[in-house]
């Protein structure tokens, strides 16, 4: 089992009544609640929460990035990266991952990515994503061509990581005249790639059909498990025994002395009115063409009001009730975990533990707490549950670099 | 069953292979061909201003490729391309001459068509045309961006008289209709992304154009801004240019006789 710290470095300063006034908490709400002075004691937290997670005994951080919103702060994930590099010396940096299709130069992602491998002495985790369909808009890039254009930049990376330069790329979206980067990674033969997903079918199936493990991002019990289901069928077409170690779990938790001073702090899961990434024009986040083309009927409805939002959460006690935000005592949440992990059986765990408003000392009595006390639960769990991580089974870094395929044979005629 | 009712045009419908994928074309009317280039937001069967223009006119009213029931081909990148498909388009229908009506985004392909054969269309009418950049300041600003918006509220920027909006589409639109805005929207975003609706090289390109160009817009347009016909006017020292009071983007469906009299007029004319 591999355990993973995660916030999603909330920009906890801003001014929440703002927000609801204005009607979104995303995108287009003015950049000029952002205050730098808060923003700079925050970084700075978030820093001391990374050293603390490390010290207490998690296996690696987790990191991502998201754009114009204060419910993340991590304009950009390599920063972060770099920073753990330098200042973390045993934890995988998990990064979840570097949006793709917002880069224009693919190459310059690989070069930066192979720099924090080299400088963390190969503990990089270097994931992927396709970026939020507001993501697209912040940064002005055509949500039409977002799956091509992730899909094209990987090939180059992973290309550009492992094939002698110089070398020649024109791709659709991508054409680069000399790709030659100096910087390449430590990790042989390149870092572990992992696919974080909520709701689309095509990356399940696409992580699966580069043996790349995915990561479950917050998605319930039921989802989770019909997502590895998916997975493991996958795999199997294509050579390999999909099972808990190409499966990752991220999940809300956070530990507290006491239970009902847990359950308070669990609240600020809620903090972006109940959205994952905020309040949003429903067009935003999921702009024409972003989304699969089956999706067109139910998300129009939903953007009109005339449907549900596909990423909408219950009420906060429901997620409480059904385990999708876990809260407590240590005691109590090694209960619920050790439910969660017998229920969904993932070789990775990232635990979600402080959002919102939570305050920094409680941040770090949580992050204390699960190194003393769930953590070491956590593994026991992990042992008698089989659980293993892709670094404990030694799995390899993707289909291409496998040398144990046995694809299932094509049906008869 | 030819006939034209008052406000009710029998078209008849075929299919055309043009470059590759299936191009949806509906037929009507007696006279001079007239090639009619939809909005970015599709268009309806049936519109007041298609019974009459039918009246004076053999109308071609194609589906972009990409729109409503025409075939999405996936490697177009540019609203050029589109203008040299619907070139093609008429040299198969041995209409290379028909006159072009391009509506909004419409009159950006026209144009774009009629820069690459300047001496061909018989007219060239653009109404509230996309395509160049409007002019800065209070009266100028962005061509509205769809990205932002709803569906609905997009649709009805294209209109100064809500009203109008409504008689046309209904008070709320249907999910059909969302469905097939949203539709328009992606390939929208897929050929004219960025610049986001403008091209920065068509004003340079349409100093040759000999045939007769009307430019009308509405007064109140919120999607391109009217003060863009001063840069049109620039491009096309030729051109007449017409301002519809009181009417917004969509000058066919808000003012159908004010737009269909400006046509017939220049028509007849030219």
């Amino acid at each position: 089992m591999h355990i993973m710290y995660f916030t999603e470095q909330p920009m906890s300063a801003y001014p929440a009544d703002k927000g609801l006034e204005f009607g979104a908490t995303a995108l287009m709400f003015p950049n000029t609640h952002f205050d730098p002075v808060a923003g700079s004691r925050l970084y700075n937290e978030f820093i001391e929460q990374y050293k603390l997670a490390e010290a207490v005994g998690f296996d690696g951080i987790m990191l991502n990035e998201h754009h114009n919103a204060p419910f993340c702060m991590q304009a950009k994930a390599n920063v972060f990266a770099s920073i753990l590099a330098a200042i973390t010396e045993r934890v995988k940096i998990v990064i979840l991952g570097n949006p793709l299709p917002l880069s224009e130069n693919p190459v310059r992602i690989a070069e930066e990515l192979a720099m924090i491998d080299m400088i963390s002495k190969g503990r990089l985790v270097s994931g992927f994503v396709r970026g939020g369909g507001q993501e697209q808009l912040a940064t002005g890039v055509n949500p039409a061509y977002n799956r091509e254009r992730f899909e094209e930049a990987h090939d180059l990376i992973v290309k550009t990581w492992t094939l002698p330069g110089p070398f020649r790329f024109e791709g659709n979206h991508y054409h680069n005249r000399v790709v030659n980067p100096w910087a390449v990674p430590l990790q042989k033969p390149h870092p572990r790639i992992w696919i974080p997903g909520v709701i689309s079918k095509e990356t399940v199936i696409w992580a699966a059909r580069h043996r790349y493990p995915y990561i479950a991002l917050n998605t319930t019990v039921e989802q989770t498990n019909n997502i590895w289901k998916l997975y493991d069928s996958v795999a199997e077409e294509v050579g390999f025994k999909g099972g808990p170690e190409y499966h990752g779990y991220l999940k809300q938790v956070h530990v507290a002395e006491t239970d009902e001073r847990a359950i308070e702090n669990a609240r600020q899961f809620t903090w972006m009115q109940g959205e994952f990434t905020g309040l949003a024009h429903p067009v935003w986040s999921t702009p024409s063409g972003y989304s699969s083309p089956e999706n067109r009927r139910g998300f129009v409805e939903f953007s009109t009001g005339r449907g549900t939002s596909p990423r909408r959460r219950p009420s906060f006690e429901e997620q409480i009730q059904n385990n999708m935000i876990i809260a407590g005592k240590p005691e109590t949440v090694i209960a619920k975990l050790r439910q969660v992990m017998e229920q969904t059986r993932p070789g990775i765990m990232s635990l979600w533990a402080n959002d919102g408003f939570m305050s920094q000392q409680d941040s770090l009595t949580c992050i204390r707490l699960m190194g003393q006390e769930v953590l070491p639960a956590l593994r026991e769990t992990a042992k008698a549950l089989d659980l293993n991580s892709p670094f404990e089974a030694e799995t390899p870094v993707s289909l291409q670099f496998s040398t144990d395929l046995q694809p299932r044979a094509a049906a008869a005629e | 069953m030819a006939d034209q009712t008052a406000d009710h045009v029998a078209w008849q419908e075929s299919l055309h292979p043009i470059a590759g994928v299936q191009l949806r074309l509906r037929r009507a009317g007696k006279g001079p061909p007239l090639l009619i280039l939809h909005h970015d937001t599709g268009t309806l069967d049936q519109l007041p201003a298609y019974a009459a223009l039918a009246r004076h006119f053999e109308l071609l009213l194609p589906e972009h490729p990409g729109y409503g029931q025409s075939e999405r081909p996936a490697w177009m990148r540019s609203v050029r391309d589109l203008a040299i498909t619907y070139r093609w388009l008429l040299a198969e229908l041995g209409l290379s001459r028909a006159a072009l009506l391009g509506l909004g985004f419409g009159g950006w392909i026209a144009a774009e068509m009629a820069g690459m054969a300047p001496e061909d269309p018989a007219q060239v009418m653009l109404v509230g045309p996309m395509g160049i950049k409007p002019p800065a300041g209070e009266t100028g600003g962005d061509i509205l961006d769809q990205a932002l918006v709803s569906h609905i509220d997009y649709a009805r920027a294209g209109f100064h008289d809500q009203a109008a909006f409504d008689a046309l589409y209904g008070a709320e639109p249907s999910t059909d209709q969302l469905v097939e805005w949203d539709l328009c929207r992606e390939m929208n975003f897929r050929i004219a992304w960025k610049p986001y609706m403008h091209s920065l090289t068509l004003q340079h390109l349409l100093g040759g154009v000999r045939s007769p160009t009307l430019i009308a817009w509405g007064a109140e347009d919120r999607v391109v801004p009217s003060s863009t016909a001063e840069r049109w006017r620039q491009a096309m020292p030729k051109a007449r240019i017409e301002l519809v009071a009181g009417c917004g983007h969509c000058v066919e469906m808000e003012k159908p006789a004010e737009l269909v009299r400006l046509v017939t007029t220049f028509a007849q004319r030219g």
